[in-house]
């Protein structure tokens, strides 16, 4: 099961808060309310940031790492507190393994080559390191900071270590909390929107597990997984993969290395496009499938961060000719030759709790009484739970152990060098969403469009002025963009967003370079360099 | 130095060496929160009949356990009380002044009145006072507890004109200008609209605070606003009475959201309200979950023909507890026709 440990109300009676690669203050706004809570409660709030952020600014410490280094910090601050003896023995002894060999791969990472790797001072390494051990209560948030890496799995691998060489997971207020980025990202999952798991996190290729789902549905489900989206890409590369059909997603804008994306999209034999909007994406599609708003023209459940099941239910009558979801999927099915029936929410979610051991207690009633349920819930007595894995706490301890993964420091694809000499990160405004697709409609005064940030000493060092235009290139394409300077950057560092691709097409820049075993693109690592358009204008 | 070399290779089985979990984890103990400290019960008299609450708990939460409706104005559940509306004043026996319930706690052996004489006036004169000064048009509580009460602000005379646009921000501490004893001075004033998110209407400002605790320490910790002056001549401002998009304001609309006067107002509210085609009466309440990020918050969305006119959230639900943030609040125009395929 994947989902974050704790429940937001255990970060407030935190006593150490860690957000590494996180912007919370600003893409999880409601979230930092809670960690706000905590820090007024004497919790102390460690921010790891490549970027100096308005998170950063709430926090005790802020340790401004390089980017993609990420698993050096970790490492030395696992060995710094094994080195200290800071560890905690007896919970490692009773729910952990592989310890010996986790110690083995984290030798080399002395403080000084935490340092050199990271460019965190040795002692800020070490203070954290210190914090987190002695912690009676820590939680440890991650966003995309953490993700968005070409070794996505091996850095939350990395954080996962140093919860267990401390104890610092199945208890109350202590826990491993990855933010989620979409209010159903979450839910996706549990439903088993991912290429090896049926709902419930049910493996696809179990054979006990997939023939309960066949048994139920009466038909075959294929054995074997299928593919992420980074690697449906590359199908279609190799031309394994010929008709697409996407339902409420923008590849042509989010995908990295959008060149590459567009490219491979326009040579698609079919694509459907299943949106509320007409994206980029949309615009391309040889058919589109306008579809209500799933969060409040339909009914239906979300699945929030801290694992709670919550039903979002239907405020407006969705536009003529515009369907929701289920019903295109019910006539989908039906002109495919398999009659479903009419569609009802909440038929299909006591399905899903027919074949899914988590949800089997969540009913609609239950749901609307409790006003939501965190996952797993086993049956209609069932409170939900709190946080997860207490088992790994219990004498004995209960199924089997959780397991150390020993992960090697491995510095992001995208090289720099004297001709791409800044780093370039991607991230989220406050006000702005993703794309752009739904936030553009609405007028916000802190919009200021989309801009190339730099350090002001960036600015000097390559003469450019706040808000001059320049042109940004990367080894894959080149966008142009008006320069700010933010003080919150470190030279070397330069940051865009995705926001708004009608101006900006920030994914021209970036690189496709895939995590292997999530399929997430290193969108927080690209070289760029700068080119200056006119001749420095006087003054 | 390790590097890995990058990913490039054989994408296309990926993940194909991840373990294939067969066996369920069994499920451990149910995970409950640390139990809290018991609490003792405290013995009251409140209008005569006995009632027994929690320690700490305050007297406004004794009379609501008796079902005894206090009115309030700058009190809210989730923000911690200011006392400063005085309007939910009652009688505590031995006490010289009259106590705010809303903040005074509970001691064994207290007896408290709640609709004395000497109550009723207290409450009758605070809110005609606030009426008086003050338009309360879009305050339907408050006209309500006008009506109980009796309260009759037109007694003290018409009101004074209004001020112009930037007046109130240049009164000058400890400088007053003496009233006529005819009309009733008032803090009627043009309404702020400098932005296009929410309006700012100080006319309709009764200076209970919450705005101030929502934007500052008590939810989303921006301070933007804060009281300035004294006196009648206080009031809610920005740094140096900027205008909104020049300060630190980031439109969480959080202030809206504890505001009892309609005083701060979604533009879109505002805008229907001028027209004439706000028709509260008619607007459908549904709660659903924010589309943004994933949190998970509760918005309710209010619906009239139609069209989402506000969002707000449910104050005692446990992951917003009524507050939102910029997108939550105000992103939803995006389902409101624009951009959208017919």
């Amino acid at each position: 099961m994947g989902g974050g440990t704790s429940s937001y109300q255990e970060v407030e009676d935190a006593d150490v808060i860690l957000l590494w690669g996180s912007n919370a203050r600003e893409t999880h706004p409601i979230f930092f309310h809670h960690v706000l809570k905590g820090v007024k409660r004497g919790a102390r709030l460690f921010v790891i940031d490549p970027r100096r952020t308005s998170s950063a600014q709430w926090a005790d410490g802020w340790l401004g790492l390089d980017v993609g280094s990420d698993i050096a910090l970790s490492n030395a601050m696992a060995r710094e507190i094994l080195d200290a003896g800071l560890e905690n023995r007896s919970f490692i002894e009773h729910a952990t393994s592989g310890f010996d060999e986790y110690c083995r791969s984290i030798e080399s990472y002395t403080l000084e080559r935490g340092e050199r790797e990271t460019g965190v001072p040795a002692e800020s390494i070490r203070k954290l390191a210190h914090e987190y051990a002695r912690a009676d209560k820590a939680e440890l948030c991650w966003t995309l900071g953490i993700t968005e890496h070409h070794n996505a799995v091996d850095n939350v691998l990395a954080l996962i270590n140093l919860a267990l060489l401390t104890g610092h997971v199945g208890k109350y207020g202590s826990g491993l909390n990855p933010l989620r980025g979409q209010n159903n990202v979450q839910g996706g999952g549990d439903m088993g929107a991912i290429p090896d798991r049926l709902p419930g996190f049910q493996h696809v290729e179990s054979d006990e597990l997939r023939s309960r789902f066949e048994r139920a549905w009466g038909v075959e489900i294929p054995p074997k997984r299928g593919l992420h989206l980074s690697g449906m890409f590359d199908a279609m590369d190799e031309g394994k993969l010929t008709a697409l059909y996407i339902l409420g997603e923008n590849p042509a804008v989010s995908e990295a290395d959008q060149r590459r994306a567009r490219r491979l999209l326009g040579g698609l034999e079919c694509l459907v496009v299943q949106d509320l909007l007409m994206t980029d994406t949309a615009a391309m599609a040889d058919v589109v499938l306008p579809a209500a708003a799933g969060w409040c023209e339909s009914d239906g459940t979300v699945t929030s961060s801290e694992r709670k099941v919550q039903r979002v239910r239907r405020a407006l009558s969705p536009p003529p000719g515009v369907r929701d979801d289920l019903e295109i999927l019910y006539e989908l099915a039906r002109r495919l030759g398999s009659d479903w029936g009419q569609p009802d929410p909440k038929r299909i979610w006591d399905e899903l709790r027919s074949l899914s051991p988590m949800h089997r207690g969540m009913s609609y009633e239950r749901l609307e009484a409790l006003d939501g349920i965190r996952w797993p819930c086993y049956d209609e007595s069932h409170p939900g739970e709190l946080f997860l894995h207490s088992r790994l706490w219990q004498e004995p301890l209960l199924g089997p152990r959780a397991p150390f993964s020993p992960v090697e420091f491995a510095p992001p694809v995208d090289e720099l060098n004297d001709r791409f000499p800044l780093r370039l990160t991607t991230g989220r405004r406050l006000d702005s969403y993703n794309t752009g697709a739904q936030t553009t409609s609405y007028s916000s005064p802190l919009r200021r469009g989309e801009s190339l940030d730099l350090s002001p000493e960036d600015g000097e060092r390559y003469g450019v002025l706040e808000g001059e235009r320049v042109k940004v290139v990367s080894r894959r394409g080149s966008v142009i963009a008006p320069v700010r300077f933010d003080t919150g950057l470190r030279p070397g560092l330069a940051f865009m967003t995705l926001h708004f691709p009608d101006e900006v097409q920030t994914n021209q820049l970036t690189i496709d370079a895939v995590d292997p075993k999530s399929g997430t693109a290193e969108f927080k690592a690209s070289a760029v360099r700068i080119v200056k358009l006119a001749a420095a204008q006087p003054g | 130095m390790e590097k890995k070399k990058p990913p490039t290779q054989d994408r296309f089985s990926f993940n194909d060496s991840a373990p294939c979990p067969t066996v369920p984890v069994p499920p451990g103990p149910i995970p409950a929160p640390p139990p809290g400290t018991p609490r003792n019960r405290v013995t009251l008299t409140v209008d005569g009949k006995t009632v027994r609450v929690p320690e700490g708990s305050t007297l406004l939460e004794a009379c609501k356990t008796l079902g005894i409706d206090t009115p309030t104005l700058c009190y809210l559940e989730n923000l911690n009380p200011v006392n400063v509306c005085r309007v939910c004043v009652v009688e505590l026996e031995g006490a010289r002044t009259l106590v705010p319930a809303c903040s005074r706690r509970v001691e064994d052996g207290m007896a408290i009145r709640t609709d004395s004489e000497r109550v009723r006036l207290s409450r009758r004169m605070v809110l005609e006072f606030l009426a008086s000064s003050v338009d309360v048009s879009t305050a339907p509580e408050l006209q309500a507890y006008l009506e109980r009460y009796g309260g009759q602000p037109e007694r003290y005379g018409p009101a004074t004109a209004p001020a112009a646009a930037g007046e109130p921000e240049t009164a000058r501490a400890g400088v007053h200008c003496p009233t006529d004893g005819q009309t009733a001075a008032t803090v009627a004033q043009p309404v702020k609209i400098d932005n296009d998110l929410y309006v700012r209407d100080y006319g309709k400002c009764i200076l209970c605070y919450k705005c101030v605790q929502a934007c500052g320490e008590e939810a989303q910790n921006t301070f933007a606003i804060a009281v300035a002056g004294r006196g009648f001549d206080s009031r809610i401002s920005t740094e140096y009475a900027v205008p909104l998009p020049d300060s630190a304001c980031v439109y969480c609309g959080n202030c809206i959201g504890v505001c009892p006067t309609g005083a701060l107002m979604f533009k879109s509210e505002y805008d229907m309200r001028e027209a004439g085609t706000w028709k509260e009466a008619e607007q459908e309440r549904t709660d659903t979950i924010c589309p943004y990020c994933g949190v998970g918050c509760t918005l309710t969305l209010h619906v009239q023909d139609n069209r989402i006119v506000k969002a707000t959230s449910p104050l005692d639900q446990e992951v917003t507890r009524g507050h939102l943030c910029i997108k939550g609040r105000f992103g939803w125009q995006f389902v409101q026709g624009k951009g959208k395929k017919k």
